[in-house]
């Protein structure tokens, strides 16, 4: 094979690394380089998305992978052992310096760091953590790192991934064990999940050691994630959501990502040929906003879904399904309701929530008042009272889906 | 009827403003009695001909308590373009001073007026963090020794609002230990390792295209891109086309779009070809 160049092997190592669906730069300690000898920063809060490419993700870190060559043969993977995708492999510098001269030209905001498995998982993981060492320690980098850990990877190179990066994940790939099984025969839910709660013990106990000793390291202290490929199994959107709920509170994930599966050059053919609707996707996000922001419970979300089928609406957002089926619980007076209750009006978010809680302590609110405090009242209307206003009995009738529904849009250009 | 017409130094001139507002407050000023302006421009659209100044007031006058986040939103609001926004800030200071729980009230109509100015300009400076793109220029050598040439690099950016001089420290702190320039049509900033020096405004052609690493970032960007999920609405309200003109790989954007969709019927297509070979396969538990 003819050698490649760095653009070559990018466009190879980068394409490999983007069914991975994170690129979150948040969630990391505020930091500058004003007393280092290197570059890097991080400014505390959401993290920066640098560019967005046209399938409207963040770009934010330089998310490839150190080798798209790999042992194993999971069907979802374009990496798989079998498939016949040029393979490519980047030394530890040359990431270094990729990583490095992309930052210096603030086109990111750090590195995401994956690899398919070469050798043996300790050698992989050892790759991994070379790259780390050498921008944290030889060139005293302090921008965003996530590491991609390898399940069965010695705890002492777990260990050390933590010490390096912000954030570590483990990909749990399916929701359920039946699907692993079947997709990824190699991988087992058991090894998996029993790497992320030695990463958990890490994170933890390095927690409680700084609360002890202000200089003892910090270890990845924007925490851990995973993800799940959502439609390349049966599993329906309850699974789904009851097993990313598990996961949250098992591991103390920060993120649960989910990455709708789409085609990918050499598929295997055991593989659905057509995506499912991204709006799929969407719907899971928000019904794990609904459990993180919303004080919304696992029942609660898992009971709008169809009782047949398992799957949330598509055609609606989980808490305006959740608000119609229990429209008993509408309206919600906006001057004296609980902020549980304002958090699960249809169409206002915490932000919102908050702006009202304060004024409301100085003033009985009107609807121009909710106004002002919101992005748009239209949709509330059906669902609060407050001083000037009360709906019309609207939250009984039976065609109030079909007055606040969005209408259909054509949700992707093309339909298949 | 008189005026007090107040002479800022710069448009971002938040201390500039603070004094002012704080001496005309204590002297119990109203809101509509005070015309503001940045050098000998006139700042207020609604500057009336008529601008007699009268007797200085007193800058000790009483001491002024104010809540801490007022500061904060002034701080801000100060380097929105908008004309108006020293009076709205004064007449919102005044009204805070009588009733400093208007702080939490947001939905106070002249509150939610002066957070929205708030709001741009924090989407302004955080777009400028995002969207700056240095490229790295060589600069020849002093005397000949040109081996000893330091690189420095160079960004043109074109923000909404006055948030240059502000938006450096974000800067400094990142970029700490390289010598860079952010050019902007207002002003520009400079930072060579230790000093921030600041300058006027530039242009585009002061930022030179040719940085080599540029290409390999288009590659980056080509190659992360799914086409099968191609969704452009969702890119354009993150990355609005004002941005694109400064960002080398919104370029291969119309490509990237124009082919996608043919690109995915040619990885469904040739699963359906490979499925046909392995006969079917359904998947399922």
């Amino acid at each position: 094979m003819a050698q490649l160049d760095i653009s070559q092997k990018l466009t190879i190592l980068a394409d490999a690394a983007k069914y991975d669906a994170s690129c979150a730069s948040s969630g990391a300690k505020k930091r500058d380089s004003r007393d280092g000898t290197g570059i890097g920063s991080i400014t505390g809060g959401g993290g920066i998305c640098h560019a967005y490419a046209p399938d409207g993700r963040c770009i934010s870190l330089l998310k490839i992978l150190l080798t798209n060559s790999c042992i194993f043969d999971c069907h979802y993977c374009i990496n798989r052992r079998s498939s016949n995708v040029r393979r490519a492999r980047f030394t530890a510098p040359e990431v270094v310096d990729l990583t490095l001269n992309f930052y210096r030209r603030n086109y990111i905001e750090g590195l995401f760091l994956s690899s398919g498995i070469i050798a043996s998982a300790n050698y992989t993981m050892e790759q991994i953590v070379e790259v780390a060492r050498s921008l944290r320690e030889d060139h005293d980098f302090r921008g965003y790192i996530h590491l991609k850990t390898i399940p069965n990877a010695d705890a002492e190179l777990i260990a050390q991934a933590g010490r390096y990066a912000d954030r570590v994940s483990i990909n749990v790939e399916l929701p359920t064990r039946q699907g692993l099984e079947r997709l990824a025969p190699e991988k087992s839910e058991t090894q998996i999940e029993g790497a992320m709660a030695d990463m958990a013990t890490v994170i933890e106990d390095g927690a409680d050691a700084r609360k002890r000793y202000k200089s003892a390291p910090r270890y990845a202290p924007a925490g851990q994630s995973t993800q799940m490929i959502i439609g390349a199994d049966a599993a329906n959107d309850r699974d789904i959501v009851r097993r990313a709920s598990g996961l949250y509170t098992r591991f103390k994930l920060k993120r649960v990502y989910y990455s709708a599966f789409s085609p990918i050059p050499d598929a295997s053919a055991v593989l659905p040929l057509q995506r499912p609707p991204m709006q799929r996707e969407h719907r899971l996000y928000q019904s794990d906003w609904l459990i993180r922001c919303y004080d919304f419970s696992l029942a609660e979300v898992t009971s709008v879904a169809d009782t047949a089928t398992g799957m949330l609406p598509l055609d609606i957002d989980p808490k305006l399904a959740w608000a119609l089926k229990f429209r008993g619980q509408f309206p919600v007076d906006v001057n004296r309701a609980p902020r549980e209750m304002l958090l699960r009006i249809p169409g206002l978010g915490p932000t919102a929530v908050n702006r009202l809680l304060k004024a409301r302590r100085y003033r009985s609110l009107r609807l121009a008042d909710v106004a002002r405090a919101t992005t748009s009242v239209k949709k509330l209307r059906p669902f609060i009272i407050c001083e000037d206003w009360r709906p019309l009995a609207l939250t009984d009738s039976a065609d109030l889906k079909a007055l606040i529904t969005p209408k259909p849009k054509q949700m992707e250009l093309f339909a298949v | 009827m008189t005026h007090h017409v107040i002479r800022l130094d710069a448009p971002d001139d938040f201390d500039g403003w603070r004094d002012a507002a704080r001496a005309l407050a204590g002297s119990g000023v109203p809101a509509d009695r005070v015309l503001w302006q940045v050098g000998d421009q006139p700042a207020d659209l609604f500057a009336t001909p008529h601008r007699a100044p009268v007797a200085p007031i007193s800058p000790s006058a009483a001491r002024l308590n104010v809540p801490r986040d007022f500061i904060q939103l002034a701080r801000s609001v100060v380097l929105h373009r908008d004309p108006e926004r020293f009076s709205l800030l004064y007449a919102l200071l005044l009204r805070v001073l009588h009733r400093p729980a208007l702080m939490q009230d947001a939905t106070d109509p002249l509150r939610r007026r002066v957070e929205g100015l708030s709001q741009a300009v924090r989407r302004d400076m955080h777009k400028m963090r995002a969207f700056v793109r240095f490229r790295e220029i060589t600069m020849p050598g002093q005397d000949g020794d040109a081996a000893e040439g330091q690189s420095r690099f160079v960004a043109w950016f074109e923000p909404d609002h006055h948030i240059t001089r502000t938006n450096a420290a974000f800067f400094v702190g990142r970029f700490a230990t390289m010598h860079w320039s952010i050019l902007t049509p207002d002003a520009a900033i400079h930072w060579d390792g230790t000093t921030l020096r600041q300058g006027p405004g530039a242009s585009a052609a002061d930022a030179a295209p040719g940085d080599p690493l540029e290409e390999v970032w288009k590659a980056y960007y080509s190659a992360i891109f799914n086409p099968a999920r191609l969704n452009p609405r969702a890119m354009l309200s993150e990355m609005p086309m004002k941005y694109w003109k400064n960002l080398p790989e919104a370029a291969l954007i119309p490509d990237l779009m124009a082919t996608a969709r043919a690109r995915e019927l040619d990885m469904i297509e040739r699963s359906r070809a490979a499925q046909g070979r392995h006969g079917t396969a359904k998947v399922g538990r």
